[in-house]
């Protein structure tokens, strides 16, 4: 027994002598998924303390009585908890769809054009907006939403009719925030169904031509649905963050206006504001524990689905 | 009698090909979506560059009645400008310059199948996509454990490193690097060292460049580390700068003489729009360059192990 433990320890010696150089040199992004992964997964856990700072934050920490479910409940009794959820929701279910939709349509038609060089520009061209932060796509909302001199009410202005009032008006964000979002991802998504089609073997094509199949059954027989194992990775990934949103889009884009909450408060902003204006971080931990285990638990559910349908194509 | 001479893989492509009168459809309707997708940042540009009477009679417009390029003067009047240009290009070449060396070597190791660390490391560094503390354990890290409100590193080392990017390294290393290039220097007395530094380091140069630039643009264009981080007025990026912007467009000119006079009739929008553009004309004039060494790292990261 204790002869076999000294084995196993001096095994363990011997494999790290072994690999020390090697370990040296992944040791400093060991670290830093140490410091900047996985210490904010247990500085989270602070959603279980009735916070209360005291010198720093590891002694306050523990001098801080453990609170149970207290930070969840409250979350859930304030009623903020259905708003949050309904709209992180609605409009994720709504991105998802759009952002595997169009782009999908945009990049089988760029791939069918006959001058490769324009579509070699239009590729290019719809990718710009990806480039720009959610800051920059902020004021470029702003020159068309400007309630004083926007190009859209400048517009409405010219037909006589009276200026409206964007920031102000909760109905119109909904549809203004998909836009936002789509017009700033469609190159992504583009780009990598573009890539993948590129990538298919041509000779289902030449088949399918020898027996006279059309462009159009091509697509639907041969292209969509050697396009599968791509749109379920993406579709994993985008069921995993179905809890998160993007923070600028929500925030920066609506210019954190107070009108608008009923329709741009997500989970993410409700952290942040949480966290600024109520300085409580015991309940924004609350929310961002329940954003990341939900967000983890329907990523493992999406996989073993698909595991058990396709192994090959499942994740992990 | 043309028709005979074309080969049976010409006239098989006519099946492959949409027909004439749908690709001209589709080149219309592409033409309009991508006119779409860069036109509302042209009405920016003309925005800054429209004097800001024509604005206040007028309006926003893509045809201003009258230009000027008073919102330029009185942004480069101002030194603050440039202070945040320094600030943005500092934190890009330091953030840039770390994570490339992080990733490197942490991907470099993950591509040694001899390696006996490899597995554990590869999970290691894809736990955090799948489970991640979010903003507000990120937030109680930087702020209460490091202790870095305020500090330029505040900005910098939280975006060091990503699992994308590493699998992007990872997949270069192992698809252009040889494993018997790395035995052989092994048996002429190689260390483990110079192997990386003399063998690897060169040969990934088109990799590390893919990884270089993804790191430039996450730090150019992040807004929100400083958001979380930075409270006093001193470290202010031009991102950061455009947020304070929001709220007082007198942010930018305090300090200077032309700032106190004129904060009366300061033409605040058209400044504004000119702080945007001069923030995001480096990537726009760098995109034709990068663009294909981008979507080549794209590509090799969505690309399934």
């Amino acid at each position: 027994m204790v002869n076999q433990k000294n084995k196993k320890k001096t095994n363990f010696r011997e494999t790290f002598k072994k690999n020390r150089p090697l370990f040296i040199l992944s040791l400093p992004g060991i670290i830093w998924f140490a410091i900047f992964s996985y210490l904010p997964m247990f500085a989270i856990l602070v959603a279980f303390k009735h916070f209360k700072l005291n010198g720093n934050f590891i002694h306050s920490f523990i001098t801080s009585d453990w609170a149970g479910f207290d930070n969840f409940k409250f979350l859930f009794s304030s009623g903020d908890a259905a708003l949050i959820i309904r709209n992180t929701l609605l409009y994720n279910i709504v991105f998802i769809i759009l952002n595997i939709v169009i782009p999908l349509i945009v990049a089988l038609a760029i791939n069918e054009i006959f001058n490769k060089q324009l579509s070699k520009l239009y590729q290019s061209v719809l990718f710009i907006p990806y480039f720009l932060s959610m800051v920059v796509v902020s004021y470029v909302v702003f020159a068309f939403l400007d309630p004083t001199s926007g190009f859209f009410n400048a517009v409405l202005s010219m037909f006589g009719h009276k200026p409206i009032q964007f920031y102000m008006e909760p109905k119109y964000w909904p549809f203004i925030l998909t836009t936002v979002q789509v017009w700033k991802n469609i190159g992504y998504n583009m780009i990598i169904f573009l890539a993948a089609i590129c990538g298919l073997d041509k000779s289902y094509y030449e088949a399918a031509m020898l027996d006279g199949a059309s462009k159009w059954q091509q697509t639907k027989s041969i292209t969509l649905p050697m396009l599968t194992p791509v749109l379920v990775m993406l579709l994993i990934m985008a069921v995993g963050g179905i809890f998160r949103t993007d923070f600028g889009l929500f925030y920066q884009v609506p210019k954190n206006s107070g009108a608008l909450i009923s329709v741009t408060q997500t989970i993410d902003t409700y952290i942040y504001r949480g966290l600024t204006s109520m300085g409580d971080i015991g309940l924004s931990s609350a929310g961002g524990l329940l954003q990341s285990v939900v967000g983890f638990v329907l990523v493992v559910i999406t996989n073993g689905i698909v595991k058990k349908y396709d192994r090959s194509q499942s994740l992990f | 009698m043309k028709d005979e001479k074309k080969t049976l893989g010409e006239s098989l492509n006519r099946f492959g090909r949409v027909t004439p009168k749908s690709n001209r459809i589709l080149t219309i309707l592409l033409g309009i979506l991508s006119f779409l997708s860069v036109v509302p940042f042209i009405l920016v540009a003309i925005i800054s560059f429209s004097s800001s009477m024509s604005i206040k009679k007028y309006g926003y417009s893509f045809f201003p009645k009258q230009w000027s390029l008073e919102a330029y003067q009185t942004v480069f009047a101002d030194g603050q400008i440039f202070k945040s240009f320094g600030y943005s290009l500092v934190i890009t070449v330091i953030g840039t310059i770390i994570g490339v060396f992080l990733m490197s070597t942490y991907a470099y190791t993950l591509s040694r199948k001899t390696y006996a660390y490899r597995g554990f490391l590869n999970k290691f560094s894809v736990m955090p996509m799948l489970f991640s503390g979010g903003m507000i354990g990120s937030y109680i890290v930087v702020i209460n454990i490091l202790q870095l409100r305020n500090s330029i590193w505040s900005l910098i080392l939280p975006l060091c490193m990503s699992t994308f990017s590493i699998m992007v390294l990872r997949t270069f290393y192992q698809m252009s690097v040889p494993d018997a290039l790395i035995e052989s220097a092994y048996i002429d007395g190689a260390s483990e060292w110079q192997i990386y530094f003399k063998i690897i380091l060169p040969l990934s140069l088109p990799g590390l460049a893919t990884i270089a630039l993804f790191l430039t643009l996450g730090y150019w264009n992040d807004w929100l580390s400083a958001l979380l981080y930075i409270d006093d007025n001193k470290i202010v990026p031009l991102q950061y700068l455009l947020i304070k912007m929001q709220n007082n467009v007198e942010f930018l000119s305090t300090n200077t003489s032309v700032g106190v006079a004129q904060t009366g009739n300061l033409p605040t929008e058209t400044i504004r729009m000119a702080v945007v553009v001069v923030s995001t004309l480096p990537v726009l004039i760098a995109y034709p360059f990068f663009q294909k060494y981008f979507i080549g790292g794209l590509t090799v990261g969505a690309v399934k192990e």
